[in-house]
């Protein structure tokens, strides 16, 4: 029986068309409006093949100064001035570019990142949309989100963003700052660069003024330099809890606001009384969405011992039904790793773990030969004390712990240095709502995970960052209030 | 095989059910995308589960004959397609069905006061032996939606029990009419109570009720026999009906299927579709996947 076989599980290929997709052979700059030629170049590629599909820019000082200028120009002589009801009509042109284009979108994303089709089309482009949607409401009633106070903007900002939901964390960053009458310059991740230069060529078709978004891309220099730059009022970051601390210490002094969204290692708690075959897709949503290249993935599970057994394999069997393979693939639900490095990190803390003495499994996925890949991995036997429990590992790796009693279930998933997301299962609202409220995480789901909506605020405690993104809280990192 | 019933089951041993993640999970089979072989071979491996049914009250001899040609040979153009698995008719029609199949496929019989149920158990056992004695090596009953609800869990175990002795060597499907039941987890709680007083089939619905067969709450009566089968080492087979009326729909079901019960489940053994108008779409997607052509409703037979 061949590989495609029904009966023997296959499926055969299912490619999204790539044909109407338009990418250049090389990018340049986006700044003040214009695409300024790039001095230094890198190239990037498809993770899943390895092949590069375009060259980009890496800014340098010069651009940076360029960059943050046109910001400053854009700030102070148009979208600064403008009424909220007018910057509310450019962002909603915005978010209905990006539904007429989203196809276009979600297939450069699944090339340049790795993540799969299924993901970036149903999930990360919609947000993207909803997030213009949402921000764009707000453009015009933003005395009504502070009762008592009167907001207004900041000024120009720094935004750097990561490369785990490239567009959707330009969303992020840009709407809220555009709804309130900030000016930004935006740097992509060197990983994923091309959909935010897609947006940029969208913002030029919306007819956005020169420069309220500049768009540069470099690597960790070219963002150092960005936050660094003295005429940045307010720096945004998503990324690595180690760049973020970077970060901290270089604002420190300088007056400028910041908000920084690190990394995470959410417990994910099922207890006995859950619904467990929904529990077993939360816990699957949970770690091997998007590669578990998500800050907020659940990375320790802790399961009650009485369910521990048939939790597991049932979570096993769910597993072998993943499909790794070719992100552009429509069946694919676990794409490429992002990037050579990362696999490498995630291959260190595997083996550290096998080292440690936790018991390993992995599914029976048959991995393509180019490209970074991973298979869907979980741990048993796994000690608090582990680095696979203590670490960030931002990749398909599960651990998993038993618990007896709600109290300790509650201690042991407060004993990390993070405090970004946790998930709660139980049939019992009472039970749900008690241990919820005793995470210490910026963000709890009960009986779900991994579910983002724009009017929900996100961020985390200690390790995890500061400040809060979505929602009205979003919007108080993006105004001055008086 | 059948088997001697299990003890009446604890429903506290149920894990409950969360209707959100439930609906979300029955959504993500319906992303899965079948092309070519794959697909071509899940269209003809459905064709093979069919339960081709006629259940009307105009239902004629002649029109129950030409029912069973059908399904012996779906496609006359091209024999290595089907059989279907069995025809399904009303008691009175049992006799002339077995006639025309000849024991090439099953006859399947509704029985116990189809599709209310609405009849004392006597009344309905009999029409069970009746059905058994014309010719029917599969009975359908329905259970006695009423008394579920008003919370005789124990009286539906039993009165399942007796319809299963009534069959004799005869398979036993059990429908739930989950149209009826208000909750998953009462679906969950049917499924359960069937298969330990001896179902050999779980079945969603008659038809008669809306809504019949939806992918969620076949996604719950599938991990209800997973469960069970864990538990019991017994397997025990599925049987949606009601509403699957085109391919499309028909190989979600057998998705979600191999992704929850794993292939030795696809076989019209343990999986059936209840249908009447959904042959001919399967033939008509098996011959534009061979041709390339799509086909017209009015280039197969209706009967």
């Amino acid at each position: 029986m061949s590989n495609h076989s029904f009966l023997s599980g296959g499926f055969a290929p299912a490619p999204e068309s790539a044909d109407h997709i338009d990418i250049k052979q090389s990018y340049d700059h986006f700044i003040g409006g214009k695409w300024v030629k790039a001095s230094a170049r890198r190239t990037t590629i498809n993770p899943a093949t390895e092949a590069v599909i375009a060259e980009v820019g890496e800014a340098g000082k010069r651009e940076i100064n360029a960059a943050v200028k046109a910001a400053r120009k854009a700030y102070d002589g148009v979208w600064g001035q403008m009424s909220g009801a007018e910057r509310g009509k450019y962002l909603y042109r915005i978010a209905r570019l990006i539904q007429e284009r989203a196809r276009e979108l979600a297939v450069i994303e699944s090339m340049d990142g790795g993540k799969p089709i299924r993901e970036s089309r149903d999930i990360d482009i919609p947000l993207v949309a909803a997030h213009f949607f949402y921000h764009a409401g707000w453009a015009d009633k933003l005395e009504y989100a502070f009762p008592g106070r009167t907001p207004s903007s900041i000024g120009v900002v720094g935004q750097v963003i990561p490369w785990n939901f490239p567009l959707l964390m330009a969303a992020w960053k840009i709407a809220p700052a555009l709804a309130c009458g900030n000016t930004v310059v935006l740097k992509p991740a060197e990983t994923t660069p091309l959909t935010a230069l897609k947006l940029a060529e969208l913002l030029e078709d919306a007819g956005l003024p020169p420069g309220v978004v500049n768009v540069v891309t470099g690597g960790g220099e070219t963002g150092k330099l960005l936050v660094e730059h003295p005429d940045v009022d307010k720096v945004a970051f998503t990324g690595s809890t180690e760049v973020g601390k970077a970060i901290r210490r270089s604002v420190a002094g300088t007056g400028k606001r910041f908000t920084l969204e690190l990394g995470g290692k959410a417990a994910n708690i099922v207890f006995e009384d859950a619904a467990l075959n929904q529990a077993v897709e939360g816990i699957v949503n949970g770690i091997f969405f998007n590669q578990g290249h998500v800050c907020c993935a659940g990375s320790r599970l802790f399961v009650q011992e009485s369910i521990a057994d048939s939790l597991v394999r049932k979570l096993q069997k769910r597993m072998e039904t993943l499909v790794v393979g070719d992100p552009l693939d429509k069946n694919t639900d676990i794409g490429a790793i992002n990037s050579k490095e990362q696999l490498t990190r995630i291959k260190e803390l595997v083996k550290c773990g096998d080292e440690e003495g936790a018991c390993r499994w992995e599914t029976g996925a048959k991995l393509p030969r180019k490209g970074f890949w991973f298979k869907p991995t979980l741990f048993t036997d796994c000690a608090q004390s582990h680095r696979i429990v203590q670490e960030e590992i931002f990749g398909p790796v599960l651990a998993i712990q038993t618990f007896r009693t709600p109290k300790e279930a509650i201690e042991k998933a407060n004993n990390t240095p993070y405090g970004l997301s946790g998930g709660v299962w139980s049939d019992k609202g009472s039970k749900v709502f008690k241990v919820g409220s005793a995470l210490r995480a910026g963000v709890v789901w009960a009986n779900t995970f991994n579910k983002f909506d724009p009017t929900s605020p996100f961020g985390g405690y200690q390790e995890s960052g500061i400040g809060r993104e979505g929602g009205v809280h979003g919007l108080g990192a993006y105004v001055n209030l008086s | 095989m059948s088997h001697a019933p299990l003890p009446f089951p604890d429903r506290r041993s149920l894990p409950p059910i969360d209707q959100v993640g439930l609906e979300e999970r029955a959504a993500r089979f319906c992303t899965r995308s079948l092309k070519k072989e794959t697909k071509m071979e899940a269209l003809r491996l459905a064709v093979t589960m069919l339960d081709v049914t006629t259940l009307e009250g105009a239902d004629t001899v002649e029109k129950v004959r030409q029912m069973c040609a059908k399904a012996l040979r779906p496609d006359p153009r091209d024999p290595s397609i089907g059989p279907a698995a069995a025809v399904c008719v009303y008691p009175r029609m049992v006799k002339a069905a077995a006639e025309a199949v000849a024991g090439r496929i099953h006859v399947a019989s509704v029985a116990t006061q189809f599709p209310s149920g609405q009849m004392r158990l006597k009344e309905r056992v009999a029409e069970i032996r009746y059905a058994v004695k014309e010719g029917a090596d599969e009975i359908d009953m329905v259970i006695s939606r009423g008394q579920f609800l008003q919370g005789d869990a124990r009286g539906i175990y039993k009165e399942i029990v007796a319809c299963k002795e009534a069959c004799g060597e005869a398979h036993l499907k059990v429908i739930l009419e989950t149209g009826e039941l208000a909750t998953y987890d009462n679906v969950r709680w049917a499924s359960e109570i069937a298969m330990c007083a001896g179902a050999d089939f779980i079945k969603t619905s008659t038809g008669k009720v809306s809504p019949a067969a939806t992918l969620p709450v076949t996604l719950v009566m599938l991990q209800a026999i997973e469960e069970f089968h864990e538990r019991t080492g017994r397997m025990v087979g599925m049987k949606p009906a009601g509403g699957i009326s085109n391919a499309k729909l028909a190989l979600q079901y057998l998705v979600m299927v191999r992704e929850v019960l794993g292939a030795s489940w696809l076989t019209p053994d343990w999986f059936r579709f209840g249908a009447s108008s959904l042959t001919n779409d399967l033939l008509r997607q098996i011959r534009k996947q061979e041709t390339g052509r799509y086909q017209m409703a009015g280039d197969f037979s209706k009967d």
